[in-house]
């Protein structure tokens, strides 16, 4: 009986302890969690250089207060908001906000305030012993060397919640890259969070290493970024797109690299660090200019005449004309009772001279001519198909693949386009003239236009245009760096670029004709409908090894002769003679000092610009989602 | 040197010692030793013999033991038959000394200090009231069979129980309960123990589960009405032996649960004391009507353990909610360690628990348990060091020590009955019945499954009282039963 009892107590005690060791595996769990804690070590992240190996982007160490609030024991509270400078309301309201998050768990480490001073942070380690629970993280802040390049750069932001719910590398309290490169390039920046294992008693205190530091991780720091971009050169497009609304791109037409990416207006990537952030970031997300809008790859603005060489190389190709087929032109397009006006110039007029003096009427004939070639399409929806695949091939209507984040597609439209708007069949070459001269339908962003001029400078191909040149340790990521060869044969650029080199020998791109360095260009004057005209440049230079393909864009500000020219040779002198002529440096001067904002445009709110700034990938998808349901108002 | 002069009787006790028991307590007794370096272990320091250590102070303690142990087989059974009452009267007197002259150690004030030794009586004590009890047995003609035997036998028993309260000491007092046991073996009515075994179980039930609600009425209570309609059954079956009866009852209470059961299915709510009462108020009645036919003293008895055990839970209830204070309650409930209290007592049990479940099947090897070693279990080395056996041993382990102490009480009770005297007989039971205590406890109390009372684990616990406490018991059993042979011929 006795025995009996004792073996029966025995057997349940075995039950139980099956139950507990083997059947229920919370508690091992719990354990863990009781005994280890895991310490982030946070990697230093990539360095960014320009093309010359200037150092433009580094870091600084920044400290982050967290606490896991289960660990948490009673503390004073006065004292540590002495020591964090912060009033007890303020504390609480921390706190509040802090358990308000989505992300909250009362087991991991929550932030509970971050960038904390070096002095206060001095002061706050020698105390931390008293605040059990509360632990110092060592975070990265940005640092630039430069005031220039923002829009390329871009910068790093606490992650939210839906970065978190993303990607599994991301914490609360971690940080993302936010636009430009720090977004594109995050998975190479960041590099490889390291950890230590630490054991932890039953009175929180740290007793050292688990497995003597077996189980740590080494953080790995992330991949430096060597740009493309000649940060001396962007610093000045940026200054003399001062008072301007605008962009400028410069590729080397040979590699694609990008060696500038100016939107303007600019901001001081310095007002993006830290704690001023948020105040700072807010401010420019309101600012009616849109600094945040990165206007040298997401604006979609009408090309204008920088859209002329295009059509020469299509017609060429399409056998519509020869270089000696010459169109009549009496101060602009007549056909049907439509008018296209142009300027004074001889009459009738072939292809290089028409480049030169940017003749309308001679693009407009070809365009026309080429539409209403039935005998060669069928019709005019199959005609303007072709002219549409073309347009493509040469990288306008989609996405470039720039390495950056918001890139916008600008828009081609094609004939089903216009059988929406005119009704099957019911559009001929007339209806849709202007898209001839880069307005009408035609969109394109200042990269696309960069873009055309490298691959006229190629004498017909281009590489996918990129910032950055090289990811240490990596190389080059050649999978998004392509040759693309337009449809158009080789030999037909040769007529066009000696039309851009007549332009600015004696055309509408004077003010670009820097002896020595053999300029090519074309203007644009670009119409629409927010006030005066857009000043667009498109060129290269030199003529016969081109080093410099750019594009000027200047909203507003009228001729292409006026603003357009005058920076696209800034930026190519800079470029090539590595300074600027004391002439050009008074251009220079008078560029920067010279403002061509428009209230009209900018004073009271442009839809487009207005919805695009304030999220840079939503706005992307907005204006990709407006051009495919085909709403997008047509800007003449 | 006393091995020398004592030859030839040696030759003799190491033929009829129990070699077995020698051998289960030294294996208990190295991993004992063994566990508490593992529970103390400190990731700087290491050796497991230093004696600064807990281990290697234990070890020193069961080295001692070990000579201990053998001197007291050296001595003569007759020295502790004709001894039995001067050592349990010195015992007591030490007891009562103690109250006065023990200093304050954590509320308790059990413990001698000597310099940088302390003993702890109430360990000692244990073989002496053991001693006293086998003496009272032994006595010519001595049955338990009137009210002043019984009074005796149950004096023995309770005077080092009060003593040791009044040490503060109450854990290691209730140990002294576990003597039912033997009362129970010498003659003492099964009913008593059962009765003994109801009481306690209403009771840590009834208080336990006050507050949760089942049918309406605080769990606890249902339980127990659950538990005396099941024993009601089994009374029914196995002791009136009226099978139809059972049957009847049994259905009775099947239809009436699974009425319950559709009932609360289907939303209606069911009154629990009207369940209750029904069923246990519609046994009685039937079971009045079954002593027609059936054996009327055995089922009145049953009616008898029915009633008194319905009114004793009310009893109960009734004390608990509104004799006592709240404060007394709450200390009531914490002491039982029935009271939800994670940061306080139930701390101790979570965290055990949780140190015990993340072994597994195999453990997580020596040295290599993290909740005991980071002191997350309190009274690590001491009482909950099943905790650490339990962890880096895993349920391999831990049944091994489990299955090391049953066979060490089976064995003690399979000495106990080829004992030819009751002197010997009562003396083994004594022995089974404190090692089943604090064996049932312990665990128990690790395991989550009893009430937090702070006794040790023997031979593992840390403590040199307690350890020497149990091989003064054992080997004085070894030598009781070394002689049983010329004692047998009687």
């Amino acid at each position: 009986m006795i025995g009996g009892f004792i073996v029966l107590v025995v057997t349940i005690y075995i039950v139980r302890l099956f139950v507990l060791q083997v059947g229920d595996s919370t508690y091992k769990a719990n354990a863990d969690s009781n005994a280890f804690v895991d310490r982030t070590i946070y990697p230093s992240r990539g360095l960014i250089y320009d093309r010359n190996d200037s150092l433009i982007v580094y870091n600084q160490p920044a400290y982050d207060l967290v606490m896991i609030p289960k660990d948490v024991q009673p503390f004073d509270t006065l004292d540590l908001c002495r020591t964090l400078k912060i009033s007890r309301e303020a504390f609480e309201m921390r706190l509040e906000k802090m358990k308000k998050s989505r992300n909250y768990s009362g087991y991991t480490q929550q932030v509970f305030m971050n960038h904390i001073s070096a002095q206060d942070y001095g002061r706050l380690q020698e105390k931390l012993y008293r605040f059990p629970g509360f632990y110092i993280v060592q975070r990265i802040l940005r640092q630039y060397n430069y005031n220039a390049g923002a829009n390329v750069l871009g910068d790093i932001r606490e992650v939210n919640t839906n970065d978190i719910d993303r990607d599994d590398y991301y914490k609360p309290g971690d940080y993302t890259g936010d636009l430009g490169i720090e977004k594109s390039y995050e998975k190479w920046l960041r590099g490889v969070k390291g950890k230590e294992v630490l054991i932890r008693d039953a009175f929180g205190k740290i007793k050292g290493h688990y497995n003597d530091g077996a189980s740590d991780v080494a953080p790995v720091a992330g991949n430096d970024l060597h740009l493309s971009i000649d940060i001396e050169l962007q610093a000045l497009g940026e200054r003399i797109m001062r008072g301007k609304v605008g962009a400028i791109v410069c590729i080397e037409p040979k590699t694609g690299e990008i060696l500038a990416l100016v939107s303007s207006p600019s901001y001081d990537p310095s007002l993006l660090i830290g704690n001023e952030r948020g105040k700072n970031y807010a401010h420019l997300v309101r600012n009616p200019m849109k600094p945040l809008f990165d206007r040298s790859i997401m604006a979609d603005y009408p090309p204008g005449s920088t859209f002329k060489p295009s059509q020469g190389l299509i017609f060429l190709h399409e056998g519509i004309v020869n270089l000696s087929t010459a169109y009549p032109c009496h101060r602009g397009f007549i056909s049907g009772g439509l008018r296209v006006g142009c300027h004074g110039h001889g009459s009738p007029i072939p292809l290089k001279p028409a480049i030169q003096t940017s003749c309308n009427a001679y693009f407009c004939w070809g365009l026309k001519h080429m539409l209403d070639s039935r005998s060669k399409y069928g019709t005019t929806a199959k005609a303007f198909e072709v002219w549409k695949h073309h347009m493509v091939s040469m990288g306008y209507g989609y996405k470039l693949g720039v390495d950056m984040p918001g890139e916008s597609r600008g828009f081609i439209p094609n004939a089903a386009f216009y059988d929406k708007i005119h009704g099957e069949g019911k559009w001929v070459a007339n209806s849709i003239i202007s898209d001839a001269i880069g307005q009408g339908e035609i969109l394109a962003t200042p990269l696309q236009i960069a873009n055309l001029s490298a691959t006229i400078a190629n004498r017909g191909y281009y590489i996918t245009p990129h910032v950055v040149r090289n990811i240490a340790g990596v190389g080059v990521l050649k999978k998004s760096i392509e040759r693309h060869d337009p449809t158009i044969d080789k030999r037909y650029y040769i007529p066009i670029v000696e039309g851009m080199r007549m332009a600015v020998t004696g055309g509408t791109c004077r003010g670009a004709n820097i002896p020595g360095l053999d300029v090519c260009g074309k203007t644009g004057t670009a119409q629409n409908p927010h006030g005066r005209d857009h000043s667009v440049f498109m060129g290269f230079a030199p003529m016969d090894d081109p080093k410099i393909a750019v594009c000027v864009y200047v909203e507003n500000a009228g001729f292409g002769a006026t603003f357009g020219v005058p920076i696209g040779a800034v930026m190519i002198e800079k470029y090539l003679n590595g300074h600027l002529s004391p002439a050009r440096e008074a251009v220079a001067s008078r560029m920067a000092a010279t403002s061509t904002y428009s209230a009209k445009a900018y004073g009271s709110g442009k839809k487009k610009l207005a919805n695009a700034s304030k999220d840079t990938q939503v706005s992307d998808e907005q204006k990709t989602t407006s051009q495919q349901s085909e709403e997008n108002g047509t800007t003449n | 040197m006393e091995l020398r002069t004592d030859r030839n009787e040696g030759g003799t006790l190491l033929k009829s010692v129990d070699w077995l028991t020698i051998l289960i307590y030294a294996i208990l007794i190295v991993a004992g030793a063994v566990s508490i370096y593992a529970a103390t272990y400190n990731f700087d320091k290491a050796s497991m013999f230093d004696f600064s250590g807990f281990s290697g102070k234990q070890f020193l303690w069961a080295f001692l033991s070990f000579g201990i142990g053998l001197s007291l087989l050296l001595i003569d059974r007759r020295m502790y038959e004709a001894y039995a009452y001067p050592i349990y009267g010195a015992m007591i007197l030490l007891l009562i000394v103690t109250i006065f002259v023990a200093p304050d150690i954590k509320g308790s004030r059990s413990w001698l200090v000597f310099g940088p030794v302390s003993l702890q009586p109430a360990e000692f004590a244990k073989f002496a009231t053991a001693l006293a009890l086998a003496k009272l047995f032994s006595t010519y003609g001595f049955q338990l069979n009137s009210w002043k035997n019984y009074a005796i036998a149950v004096g023995i028993i309770v005077l080092p129980i009060l003593c040791i309260i009044l040490e503060k000491e109450t854990g290691s007092a209730l140990v002294y309960t576990s003597l039912i046991f033997v009362l129970y073996r010498e003659g003492m009515s099964g009913f008593v123990l059962f009765a003994a075994l109801c009481a306690i179980t209403y009771f840590v039930l009834v208080l336990k589960y006050a507050s949760v609600l089942l049918l309406g009425i605080p769990m606890g209570m249902a339980l127990v009405f659950i538990i005396v309609m099941v024993l009601t059954v089994a009374m029914l079956l196995f002791y009136c032996r009226s099978l139809i009866v059972a049957r009847n009852v049994l259905l009775a209470y099947v239809a009436g649960g699974l009425l319950v059961w559709g009932l609360t299915y289907w939303g209606i709510q069911v009154n629990g004391y009207l369940f209750f009462g029904l069923m246990i108020g519609g046994t009685i009645i039937y079971l009045l009507y079954a002593m027609l036919h059936d054996d009327v003293r055995r089922i009145l008895i049953t009616i008898g353990f029915i009633a008194s055990s319905v009114i004793f839970v009310f009893l109960v209830d009734m004390a608990f909610n509104n004799i006592l204070q709240e404060h007394q309650q709450k200390r009531i409930a914490v002491v039982l360690g029935i009271q939800d209290d994670p940061r306080g007592v139930g701390y101790n049990v979570n965290q055990s628990k949780i140190a015990i479940g993340s072994g597994g099947i195999t453990g997580k090897g020596f040295l290599n348990g993290t909740q005991t070693k980071l002191k997350y279990v309190p009274e690590q080395h001491t009482d909950f060091i099943f905790c650490t056996i339990g962890e880096e041993q895993g349920f391999v382990g831990s049944t091994l020590v489990l299955l090391a102490f049953l066979a060490l009480i089976l064995r003690v009770i399979v000495i106990a009955e080829r004992q030819h005297t009751a002197f010997g007989r009562v003396y083994a039971y004594c022995v089974a019945s404190y090692l089943i205590f604090h064996l049932s406890i312990n665990v128990g109390m690790v395991l989550g499954l009893c009430p937090v009372i702070g006794i040790p684990l023997p031979f593992f616990s840390y403590g040199g009282s307690s350890l020497w406490g149990f091989t003064f018991l054992l080997f004085i059993l070894l030598r009781i039963d070394a002689d049983r042979a010329a004692y047998g011929s009687w």
